[in-house]
């Protein structure tokens, strides 16, 4: 008993160390992966990068660049803590055969790109000093170590002189310093790899240009599928109603009866015309969401569903219209999917706003399994919540439980004052 | 009886004024915004008030909010409020006090003179109109449910005639069935649903529309 609980003590005392140096450790690992990468290309692409840089003519030299430093991103955000984004332009759309870009519109896509430039200033320096600063604390070790051991004098490697002591202060400091000096690659890389300002405003202008051409097409294809259904709808029954009406008035004299029953007949079709335009109105501005704002549109939605939903929303004031419009149908749209695929008893709903941030949360206890990848109805909401620079993550492991949250950045205003 | 009504378009106003004076209503007010109508209510004391849910300034639901102010001002006040839609939402902020005297109609049931009369009599009762469709959307969100499931299809019926607010008498005419057949089909849905039996129909269907979740 008192064996196991020291053991236990030791454990917990030596938990703190043995992660540091397990930390120490990869970053040595992870250094000298980086150093010898940076010695690959300076072996293997300077050619190509020079050929490249003066005539550009290897087809294929792009890409293979972009590949090397895309891999040095990623690396970056993994191992040394520093996410680098992608500063390239987007690819063209092609005007070649199956809408595949053109050889002439891809050289032009990559040596027109300024962070082609950059790429190849990095391809140049990074084995210089990317290589130091990667291998540094590696270097360190092995030149404090071979200091230590070897006799004095005997190789110019031997530089601590021969003295144990200098020898491991050497190692012990490379050691320590690896994740500092991992660190260091990490921002060094992002200096010439990371986006430029004017690089990050142009990815913001496409993004932008793109969700605004994609709002745009919604809206025209909304409004073809209203006019569609007012003029196969409530349109046609009017005029039926009219001819109806007509033919009653004819026969009100000869045939009072079968007046009556034409005027049955006119009335239950204004009914089902008043009731398509229902649902129309429905489709279009759901009237509880323009009469009450989000969180009364989202609770009278969940009273609607087959199946028990509990809303917990709470908002201070209210969105701007085409926000709570595009929140609102984004959760119509989720839960709908809860109804037909997740086999759930039950869902959840949180509608909630901080620090900037309209943030809805639908969650149910269905099998999970939902793929963003698949299936139009997430990437719908993607698409549309774009427009906003509203994002959505999915989580739904296969046994569920399905999470889907929807953040869109917005202000309230103060709610609106009542008389009543 | 004497009627009050709030509805903003002048065509409508007019209209319903003389369909309710036609079946012999005495109509007292027709006014076309919320300050006028809580004054009408307590300047003529009506037995009845009919109200559009969207009246001005902002044509939300306003209509509903004056309504519910109304009955804090009259306590017990009949109204019947009228929407171009319905929501399950709304219908249950009506019933929030739990004493009757409640309608709340789609605006196209106006067209069928008879039963919009007859709606607009048993509120001023202090019975309630529900909505079919209210009604039908609390049944579809209980389906799932064990004991409403398990009820007949004759049963449902009755269930939703009753959650209609609509007598005995009433359920029997509509669905061509003798009184005394109504009254043994509500007895078999109270038993099975766990529900004081009560003679009295307007105690009845608050306690029908409690137990859907209205």
């Amino acid at each position: 008993m008192d064996r196991q609980t020291a053991s236990r003590d030791r454990v917990r005392w030596l938990d703190l160390p043995v992660a540091w140096v397990r930390g120490r450790l990869t970053a040595c690992g992870h250094g000298v992966v980086l150093a010898g990468l940076a010695i690959a290309e300076a072996v293997f692409m300077h050619p190509v990068g020079l050929v490249l840089a003066c005539l550009v003519p290897i087809p294929g030299a792009g890409p293979v660049v972009r590949y090397l430093t895309e891999l040095t991103r990623r690396l970056c955000g993994e191992w040394c803590g520093v996410p680098i984004a992608s500063p390239y332009r987007p690819e063209p759309a092609g005007d070649g055969e199956y809408g595949i870009p053109t050889w002439r519109q891809q050289r032009q896509w990559i040596t027109a790109d300024p962070a082609t430039w950059r790429d190849l200033a990095w391809l140049v320096l990074n084995p210089m000093i990317g290589t130091v600063l990667a291998g540094a604390s590696v270097a360190a070790i092995v030149f404090g170590i071979f200091g230590m051991t070897l006799p004095h004098g005997s190789t110019p490697l031997a530089g601590a002189g021969g003295q144990p002591f200098f020898g491991i202060l050497v190692a012990v400091a490379g050691f320590g310093a690896a994740p500092w000096l991992l660190r260091g690659y990490g921002e060094f890389a992002r200096s010439l790899l990371g986006p430029t300002r004017q690089a990050a405003l142009e990815q913001r202008v496409s993004h932008l240009a793109q969700t605004r051409s994609d709002t745009i097409d919604a809206g025209a294809a909304e409004v073809r599928r209203i006019e569609r259904d007012l003029h196969d709808g409530a349109q046609a029954r009017l005029v039926a109603m009219g001819m109806t009406l007509d033919a009653a008035g004819q026969l009100i004299e000869s045939n009072p009866a079968a007046a009556h029953a034409l005027l049955a007949e006119a009335r239950d079709s204004s009914v089902k015309a008043l009731a398509e335009l229902r649902g129309l109105v429905r489709g279009i501005h759901p009237p509880v969401l323009a009469d009450r704002g989000l969180a009364d549109a989202v609770r009278a939605l969940a009273l609607d569903m087959p199946l028990r939903v509990e809303c917990a929303c709470e908002l201070p004031g209210r969105a701007p219209a085409p926000v709570e419009s595009a929140a609102f149908f984004a959760v119509s749209e989720l839960l709908a999917n809860v109804s037909k695929h997740a086999q759930a008893d039950r869902a959840w709903i949180d509608v909630r706003h901080d620090r900037g941030v309209l943030r809805v949360g639908v969650t149910d206890d269905g099998r999970g399994g939902a793929d963003p990848a698949r299936g139009t109805g997430l990437s719908g909401i993607e698409r549309r919540l774009a427009a906003f620079d509203g994002v959505v993550a999915v989580s739904s492991p296969p046994g569920g439980p399905t999470v889907v949250n929807l953040e869109i950045p917005c202000a309230l205003s103060s709610p609106k004052t009542s008389s009543c | 009886m004497r009627v009050v009504i709030a509805e903003d378009l002048f065509l409508l106003r007019d209209g319903l004024a003389r369909m309710l004076e036609a079946h012999g209503l005495e109509v007292t007010a027709a006014v076309d915004n919320p300050d006028d109508l809580l004054a009408a209510v307590a300047s003529s004391a009506p037995d009845v008030a009919v109200i559009d849910v969207r009246l001005p300034p902002t044509f939300t639901d306003e209509g509903l909010r004056a309504a519910l102010a109304a009955r804090r001002k009259v306590p017990g006040l009949p109204v019947l409020v009228l929407s171009q839609y319905v929501e399950q939402l709304y219908a249950r902020e009506l019933l929030a006090d739990g004493s009757g005297g409640i309608g709340y109609l789609l605006k196209d049931r106006v067209l069928d003179s008879a039963q919009f009369i007859d709606a607009v009599r048993r509120v001023a009762a202090g019975g309630t109109a529900m909505d079919p469709e209210v009604v039908a959307r609390l049944l579809a969100r209980n389906q799932g449910e064990g004991t409403v499931a398990a009820l007949s299809g004759r049963e449902r019926e009755v269930l939703a005639l009753m959650a209609e607010g609509r007598s005995n008498a009433a359920i029997g005419a509509r669905l061509v069935i003798t009184e005394r057949a109504v009254a043994k089909h509500t007895a078999s849905i109270f038993l099975r649903l766990g529900l004081q039996p009560s003679e009295d129909d307007n105690r009845r269907v608050l306690a029908v529309l409690a137990y859907l979740g209205a």
